[in-house]
């Protein structure tokens, strides 16, 4: 197993966000992590990637106990993609995306080869080479959120997290950057808001409502008329997609 | 490495010789200008005389002029400089806001307070115990800042408004010495010292601040890497494997060990610190490894030829060296902001 969660338990004063969410992630599997807003994807994801820590329960990457590792050490193999992360500086493409490279390079060693290898690919893969020179800050929202989803490929992960990284792609994006995600041999954990998108590109799917899970399995098995009533409050026609274990979702004005 | 990155690495360079050039010729400036003028020839001879490589004859009073009073000026002012642009680029991109500055975690408020004890409620006497009380107080300030915002944990807002409580304290607790047990002689002491001074720095201030500025900046580029991964914030910084927390300490540490120094020194000299980095980052970028350097050579040069304009400006008299950096900064800051605004 690539990423197991026991009994995570997160939460700000009195309130529970995350409460007793166990789950398990194999080697290369795509998992989506679906809820209505507020429902604790995020805060899920951050416990996930060690980017807070549980109040309690535990979490093992790559057979490894994430509070015992070393931050350095756990961002050469886990990337995060942030659902909205922005700056004030004027930095270009290239340079965000060489900030990938951080957790790989020490203080004393140069630009190599294999740095400058990885950020070229991650790139490519996104479609974002032939703006590898433009200011950051000028980028439409869409090609920001490549740049970022790059910047955590050149990180050459072996596990990535990414909150949801379409919300702002055009449709063709959405498409080809989901299927690089699952494609890449690596285990990737992805919160999204587009069910069907999810039923295309997850192996499994994990439900969250009010921070806990209320279903996981293959998309099939998951995305029900009653659970989309049940826990996303509309009503929805599920029909078999063209492609087996895909199903296809309709959903209807009341 | 790709061009692109040597290119960058290039005109780092390139600039850096540059500004390094103007830096020499504008110390032999200072140390050729004053009331007491001295002519090129006699400061070189001065200098290398009191480097030990010549014995040349010039008279006893220039070279002791050139030798013990200006050269060491200047060199304070250029080292005191560079350590104040190092500290604004620093807390910049630590707190993630263009107005952060050395002064901002109301160190400056600190060693004032420390300071103005000493001279005007007489703990001690003498510079030693002034520069003493000035750090002291700088730490002090320091501290708070750090207990308020939980060792440097909590976030930049938090971090900004917990330098500003400690500034306002400091403050007022200056004020109410001043005001309360102060005459009309102490307070001007207390002014000048407040709006930065050069006077009465000699030698064993260059020392110091030699190895507390060299060990600064080493630090400073040695996390230059870790700096840059705070580009969209401290959990993007943790997610690229940077430990947030314990960088945050070590460079607010440093930048406070620094800017306690400097001021300890020479007072509070404003604006270096906001408009260098600013500027430096106009001509090489925003990745720390260049900024920083290019930051230590522009705030060296700036602060020099601030002391010349200081001391030139009016006849027999010292502008205090705050004054010249505000009235000289705020139009090239105008400029910069004017030049990088976005294109609309
Ligand atoms: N630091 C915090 N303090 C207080 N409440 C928080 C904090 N972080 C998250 N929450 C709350 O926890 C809940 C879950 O937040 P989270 O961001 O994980 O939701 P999400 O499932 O990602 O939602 P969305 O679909 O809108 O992105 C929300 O109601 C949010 O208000
Ligand atoms: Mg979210």
């Amino acid at each position: 197993m690539s990423v197991i969660a026991q009994n995570l338990i997160w939460g700000v004063r009195r309130r529970t966000i995350v409460n007793d969410v166990s789950l398990t992630v194999a080697e290369g599997e795509t998992l989506g992590l679906i809820g209505p807003n507020g429902s604790g994807k995020s805060s899920l994801l951050r416990l996930l990637a060690g980017l807070k820590s549980p109040g309690s329960g535990r979490v093992e990457i790559l057979g490894q106990d994430i509070a015992r590792v070393s931050r350095r050490a756990l961002a050469r193999q886990v990337a995060f993609v942030q659902q909205n992360a922005t700056t004030d500086t004027n930095m270009s493409v290239r340079d965000v995306v060489r900030l990938g490279r951080t957790p790989h390079r020490s203080p004393l060693t140069g630009w190599t080869m294999a740095d400058e290898a990885a950020v070229s690919t991650a790139l490519e893969q996104v479609d974002m080479a032939g703006l590898r020179g433009q200011a950051w800050q000028t980028l439409s929202g869409g090609e920001r959120q490549r740049v970022h989803i790059a910047r955590a490929l050149a990180q050459s992960p072996r596990v990535m997290f990414l909150d949801e990284p379409t919300n702002h792609l055009d449709i063709h994006h959405q498409i080809e950057i989901l299927r690089m995600v699952r494609r890449l041999d690596l285990t990737s954990i992805v919160a999204l808001h587009d069910l069907n998108l999810a039923a295309m590109f997850c192996d499994r799917i994990v439900v969250l409502q009010g921070g806990r899970v209320v279903a996981c399995g293959v998309p099939a098995e998951v995305l029900t008329r009653s659970l989309l009533r049940d826990v996303f409050r509309v009503e929805a026609e599920v029909t078999p997609g063209p492609y087996p274990g895909q199903p296809h979702i309709r959903f209807m004005a009341a | 490495m790709d061009d692109e990155q040597q290119g960058g690495a290039g005109r780092l360079a390139l600039f850096l010789g540059l500004v390094l050039i103007l830096l020499a010729v504008a110390v032999a400036f200072a140390a050729a200008i004053g009331d007491y003028r001295i002519g090129m020839g006699t400061v070189f001879l001065a200098v290398t005389n009191g480097l030990g490589l010549t014995s040349a004859e010039i008279p006893p009073i220039e070279q002791s002029v050139v030798w013990d009073l200006r050269l060491s000026r200047a060199l304070v002012a250029a080292l005191a400089g560079a350590g104040l642009a190092i500290c604004g680029a620093i807390l910049q991109a630590l707190l993630r806001n263009a107005l952060a500055e050395p002064f901002v975690l109301g160190i400056s408020a600190g060693a004032s307070t420390g300071a103005v004890a000493v001279i005007v409620l007489g703990i001690g006497a003498g510079s030693l115990t002034l520069s003493m009380g000035a750090f002291a107080g700088a730490f002090a300030a320091f501290a708070l800042v750090a207990m308020l915002s939980n060792g440097a944990t909590s976030g930049p807002n938090h971090t900004i408004l917990a330098g500003v409580a400690a500034s306002q304290l400091f403050n007022a607790l200056t004020s109410s010495i001043v005001t309360t047990s102060g005459n009309a002689q102490q307070a001007r002491d207390v002014m000048f010292w407040l709006l930065g001074s050069f006077g009465g720095v000699r030698w064993p201030d260059f020392q110091l601040l030699v190895l507390v500025v060299s060990a600064g900046l080493a630090l400073c580029l040695f996390m230059a890497r870790s700096l840059d991964a705070f580009t969209f914030g401290d959990e993007d910084a943790a997610a690229l494997g940077v430990p947030v927390g314990r960088t945050r300490l070590i460079l607010f540490a440093a930048t406070a060990l620094m800017t306690a120094t400097i001021v300890s020194m020479v007072g509070t000299i404003g604006f270096v610190g906001l408009v260098v980095p600013h500027a430096a980052r106009y001509v090489v970028g925003p990745l720390h490894l260049r900024l920083l350097p290019a930051c230590a050579a522009v705030g060296a040069l700036f602060l020099v030829l601030a002391d010349i304009a200081s001391r030139v400006v009016a006849h027999q008299q010292t502008i205090p060296i705050g004054v010249v950096t505000a009235l000289v900064g705020v139009p090239f800051f105008a400029i910069i902001l004017y030049r990088a605004r976005p294109q609309t």
